[in-house]
């Protein structure tokens, strides 16, 4: 029984990094109906930032408020200087299509080979905020850590931020009108292209989050944050990749899920059982596991 | 101060014309329909003068500002609403949400929350169901809630598409009755783009024929119905 509720624990704490990671992708895809592959590059380039900060000044916070601002500055950037650009050129037939994708796997490359560049190869590990040993109950130390903790924490206030600003302000509101129905929101004076920059800006903040996160906990690498990329793009879809509430629950499920095959089966099957779920929900519930049984869009 | 002036309009989809050469001018106050077919180029008139769409040539003008070459959200700043083709609201939304995104581009909220009141006094039943998602209304609600977002911007230029479109013949009969109350109550000047002919030209104090891109007839309202060779050939009455 302590097991079941130890793996849950494990679980939640993994389920809210992927829940910042799969938000950032969905809040792209909403916008901009491009799956952003370089998001793992910009949230590992947000964290490089953060990392740097944070082991300068000796506190992780700073770190983590830097690879916020970093990681909304490249978000920003990338869709005002690249996807705008790109928008305008390839708008029209498969080009408009593939495109996009294409384009963004072009920058995960090229964000890894600055960073590469910059930072060099090898594994970096941060100052962690709190402690990684388990917590002890009587007798038995469980993996259950005071970090794990804060990791749960931290993106609890996250996404409590987040649910306010977009059901409580007027920028949230532009921010899904414009995504639910550009040309209506256009229409009631919205600017919808700068609106979604700043969707794209809030995503890679989001994004640096996660990545500092991740990092807290692990090492860091130009490829340290491809697996997060992995998971949280499988949550998303499991949520349905229109809604933002859908990517959260579906990060807590596959983070619970993938905990229990990890504790109870193996760690070799972890990536299997990943894409075994998204295969299931897509052949189940190819709408996520959100959908009430009709498809909000054509 | 001078209403709607369009002049020597031409707009095209890539290489196929689709307005040549329109011409009409709305007075102040004044309802203005806008008859024509499937396909004749009322829509795209709308959206060229609410910014969406970029013209080829000619000129229109608004209280003798030029509009064309404008983005919505400048013109929607002086006074010009849209409420585009087919029940135009967002249906993820709140009927509430629907309202104040009419009002979005003002950094006052207090005066969109009164612009708001006016509205729901105008179609109570948009009150009654101000918290529900805009998905459950009825086709003819669905309509008001569109009319309603577009008066919380305050709009001196309404610029209606269709709001008859895929309604119960009792709801467009509702429907007009309400855009004919409302713009003499608020004063508006309106472009009503309708196939729905005679119960659009009822209302309006002139009317424009449009075929295949081009004015063929434009008048008093009441000289347009009165026509028997306008009746037979695009009346369709």
């Amino acid at each position: 029984m302590q097991k079941v509720f130890e793996t849950i624990l494990i679980g939640l704490s993994t389920g809210s990094i992927y829940a910042l990671m799969s938000l950032a992708i969905v809040l792209v895809w909403r916008s901009t109906r491009v799956v952003n592959f370089a998001q793992a590059g910009q949230a590992m380039a947000s964290t490089y930032i953060g990392f740097e900060i944070a082991s300068r000044s000796e506190i992780f916070w700073l770190g983590l408020v830097f690879a916020i601002v970093a990681g909304a500055l490249l978000g920003a950037g990338v869709d005002y200087f690249f996807m705008r650009v790109l928008f305008k050129h390839a708008n029209s037939g498969p080009a408009a299509v593939v495109a996009p994708v294409i384009a963004t796997l072009g920058l995960l490359g090229l964000i890894r080979s600055i960073v590469g560049l910059t930072w060099g190869g090898e594994f970096k590990s941060i100052q962690t905020p709190a402690s990684t040993n388990g917590f002890t109950i009587g007798e038995s130390t469980i993996p259950f850590s005071p970090l794990n903790v804060l990791i749960i924490v931290t993106t609890s206030i996250i996404l409590i931020a987040l649910a306010i600003l977009f059901q409580k302000t007027n920028l949230g509101l532009a921010l899904r009108a414009s995504a639910y129905a550009p040309e209506i929101a256009q229409l009631a004076g919205i600017r919808t292209a700068r609106t979604r920059t700043i969707g794209w800006a809030i995503a890679g903040g989001v994004g640096g989050v996660a990545g500092m996160l991740v990092t807290a906990n692990n090492f860091l690498s130009p490829y340290s944050l491809d697996l997060l990329l992995v998971f949280g793009f499988i949550a998303a879809v499991i949520g349905g990749l229109e809604s933002m509430v859908g990517a959260v629950v579906g990060a807590f499920v596959l983070g619970i899920g993938l905990t229990f095959i990890l504790n109870y089966v193996g760690t070799s099957l972890v990536f299997i059982g990943g894409f075994t779920v998204l295969i299931l929900v897509l052949i189940i519930k190819p709408d996520g596991i959100m959908s009430r049984g009709k498809a909000r869009r054509a | 101060m001078s209403g709607l002036a369009v002049n020597n309009l031409s707009v095209s989809h890539g290489a196929i014309s689709a307005l040549r050469n329109v011409t009409f001018s709305v007075e102040p106050g004044q309802l203005a329909a806008v008859i024509g077919s499937n396909g004749a180029g009322k829509t795209t008139l709308l959206r060229t003068l609410s910014g969406l769409k970029d013209a080829s040539s000619g000129n229109a003008e608004w209280q003798g500002r030029e509009m064309l070459g404008k983005k919505p959200d400048v013109l929607v700043r002086r006074g010009i609403s849209h409420v585009s083709e087919g029940k135009s609201v967002i249906p993820e939304l709140t009927v509430k949400e629907n309202l104040v995104l009419g009002g979005i581009w003002r950094s006052n909220r207090t005066d969109t929350n009164a612009a708001i009141a006016e509205v729901v006094e105008l179609f109570p039943r948009l009150g009654e169901r101000m918290g529900q998602s805009a998905d459950t209304l009825s086709g003819g609600e669905r309509q008001m809630l569109a009319i309603g977002r577009a008066l919380v911007s305050r709009p001196k230029l309404l610029l209606l598409d269709e709001p008859s479109l895929g309604l119960a013949p009792l709801v467009i009969e509702q429907i007009f009755e309400t855009i004919d109350k409302l713009r003499h109550r608020l004063g508006l000047t309106v472009v009503l783009v309708e196939q729905n002919a005679m119960s659009a030209l009822e209302i309006a104090d002139t009317g424009v024929i449009i075929n295949l891109g081009e004015v063929v007839a434009s008048g008093k309202a009441s000289d347009l119905i009165n026509d028997p060779a306008l009746r037979a050939a695009y009346l369709g009455y």
